[in-house]
């Protein structure tokens, strides 16, 4: 089981509107694994999100969750495998017109059979394990950052999905709410056994929670690393990787170094 | 550099010497943004008149400098590449230099008057014809989705969030009441009013319930409601829509496996029409009040009025113009859901999709009565 994939991505390419973002990418995400794709800005990391996700149309090649295919699915089935995960938005995304709890019993009201009471009792009980049965019916306006993207969690567990889409978890949070998050996502994947699939460029949250990752660049718009981010940092022989794990400007790129040198010589 | 923000005195100063080897420019005082200000046109001039070989900008009396005695420096330094002279820098002082150092070598950009694509005609044609049949389409589609959808709504009731449709209701119908009655009852006023006046010089202000009921039940009625209804409702839906895009929580309902048509724009549809059949009503009852108190005020009984009026107006008058309403409605109500789920990225886009919410459902709104006032003519209604 362990290391069956539930995703796999085959020679996907993405974009917007005629503009490739990223050309051409085969991964695979094993059962159980917190996997993370990281890079720099603007590399496409949430537009292959949004691609595996079904929000976009990949422009060439395929997403399969186990042996179903996504991008070409009919209405139906892909209603089946849209319900396999669960995804939470960068800012969280929930319903500004409901209250916390409403929003995480929305897709049990939708999707099940299940009396009131049991529904309200299953949204309650996802809160608490994000630590957010206090805040339950409070409004989505009134919450800070890390909260509401606790109970976007929360709503995307609302269906127990096998996988769990997280698209930048740590963005704009302080360390504390952060760190805070990195526990609840190893605690959710030890004890839930879901398959974390996680955008992030947060080297602290990279080391202490991911299994595998993917880098992606923005120069050759493909990956550029794969594997354990700790090994990664210390063999990888591709500066590009080297630098994002090192923390290290690229001096070149922004033109700034070579400038001088030459305003110099002139 | 930060311990001295003093902004009350402004002493800088600028003097400009000829030497054997060129020009020196000697600075002084507080080169903040109040100082340089003060020089900075004594200082331009000074370096773009007589021609010179090399520039000296003693900095010896400066007390402080901050990012615009840095941007003066720039300036004097850009005039002297101008005039292929040297610059010398001197009697800097130790804490300005770090600051001047930052930026003194970098090559900064020139704004350049932005290039416009040129583009021949028959490419202009092509990409103005695409964004047409691409709105063309997207308004088709959604069309064509919302009325399958309502026509499910029929099929399996239960299936739609009534909670939100009652919402919706109360936000469209309910609370527009004041303004529905008010301009109602004003329009009714005012048109008999003038016809009146009009019409007195032949005797006939008689005929002006008649003109009223008419006027109002088959015409105005619905298009000024509908009107109503897309400034005050269809810009809320385009508002609302569009901002729930932005905060992703469109692709929220949709990787949930909920459609965003179902979710949002039924309900408001549903409401809409429901709303406004009867919005149309309480805007013509409204209108003959105001209809008979210009009568009563010219001296008729009342019952003249009503009497002239409900002889006058037939079934035919009213329902068609229930019918007018409902078809209004769908179109506001849509146009406005649809702009609401066109909108781009950015805040100024649901700026943008609310005017052209409100400007869509108008011409809309304006184009069916074109229609229906031919379709009715040729129906002898």
């Amino acid at each position: 089981m362990e290391n069956t994939p539930v995703i796999s991505v085959r020679n996907l390419t993405c974009g917007y509107g005629g503009t490739v973002i990223v050309d051409d990418v085969t991964f695979d995400i094993r059962h159980g694994e917190v996997f993370i794709i990281l890079g720099s800005s603007g590399c496409g990391k949430s537009t292959l999100l949004k691609n595996m996700i079904g929000l976009v149309e990949p422009m060439a090649g395929q997403v399969y969750y186990g042996d179903e295919e996504l991008t070409t699915a009919t209405n139906e089935a892909r209603q089946m495998i849209i319900r396999k995960f669960g995804v939470m938005y960068q800012m969280g995304a929930l319903f500004g017109s409901m209250s916390v709890l409403q929003n995480v019993m929305l897709p049990l009201e939708e999707f099940t059979d299940l009396p009131p009471e049991a529904i309200e009792l299953i949204a309650k009980s996802k809160l608490a394990m994000v630590d957010m049965e206090n805040a339950a019916f409070k409004m989505p306006a009134a919450l800070s950052g890390g909260m509401k993207k606790r109970a976007a969690i929360a709503r995307a567990m609302a269906l127990d999905p096998g996988i769990l889409y997280l698209d930048e978890p740590g963005a704009g949070l302080d360390p504390i709410s952060s760190a805070a998050l990195d526990e609840l996502i190893l605690d959710l994947s030890k004890n839930l056994g879901i398959t974390f699939v996680i955008v992030t460029h947060e080297l602290e949250s990279i080391y202490k929670i991911a299994d595998r990752v993917i880098m992606l660049d923005k120069e050759i718009k493909s990956i550029v690393a794969e594997g354990d981010p700790r090994v990664l940092r210390d063999t990888s022989d591709n500066p590009s990787v080297r630098r994002f794990f090192l923390r290290q400007p690229d001096m070149d790129a922004h033109g700034h170094e070579s400038d001088r040198q030459q305003a110099a010589q002139g | 550099m930060g311990t001295n923000i003093n902004r009350s005195r402004n002493d800088a100063q600028i003097a400009i010497s000829s030497r054997a080897d060129g020009l020196v420019m000697a600075l002084s005082g507080r080169l903040d943004a109040a100082g340089t200000a003060a020089v900075w046109d004594q200082a331009v001039q000074g370096a773009s008149q007589t021609p010179f070989a090399r520039l000296t900008a003693d900095c010896g009396g400066v007390t402080y400098m901050d990012g615009a005695g840095v941007a003066l420096l720039l300036k004097i330094k850009e005039l002297c590449v101008e005039h292929k002279a040297d610059m010398v820098l001197d009697n800097l002082r130790e804490e300005d230099r770090g600051l001047v150092a930052l930026t003194w070598d970098n090559v900064l950009p020139k704004l350049q008057a932005a290039e416009r694509e040129r583009r021949g005609l028959a490419e202009s044609l092509e990409v103005c014809g695409g964004e047409i049949w691409r709105n063309i389409r997207e308004m088709v589609a959604f069309v064509g989705e919302s009325i399958s959808l309502l026509a499910q709504v029929v099929i399996h009731p239960r299936r739609v969030r009534w909670k939100d449709v009652i919402l919706a209701c109360i936000n469209v119908g309910v609370e527009s009441m004041f303004i529905i009655v008010l301009i109602g009852f004003l329009m009714g006023l005012i048109m008999s009013f003038q016809s009146a006046i009009s019409l007195q010089r032949f005797g006939g202000e008689i005929f002006v319930p008649n003109m009223l009921g008419l006027v109002m039940f088959r015409e105005m009625g619905p298009l000024v409601t509908s009107i109503l209804l897309a400034a005050r409702s269809g810009s809320a839906f385009a508002a609302e829509i569009g901002t729930m895009k932005i905060n992703e929580e469109l692709d929220a309902l949709t990787t949930m496996g909920l459609s965003p048509m179902r979710f949002l724009v039924v309900p408001k549809l549903l409401a809409t029409m429901f709303m406004v059949p009867l919005m149309t009503m309480f805007f013509n009852l409204a209108s003959l009040v105001g209809g008979a108190l210009v009568m009563l005020s010219m001296g008729y009984p009342l019952v003249t009025f009503t009497s002239r009026v409900f002889s006058y107006v037939g079934m035919t008058d009213f329902w068609g113009g229930m019918f007018k309403g409902l078809v209004f409605s769908f179109l506001v109500a849509g146009v406005g859901c649809l702009r609401g789920m066109q909108t781009r990225s950015g805040a100024s886009a649901v700026g943008l999709s609310t005017t052209s919410a409100v400007v869509s459902g108008i011409i809309l709104i304006a184009f069916a009565d074109g229609i229906f006032a031919v379709a009715f003519y040729y129906l002898n209604l």
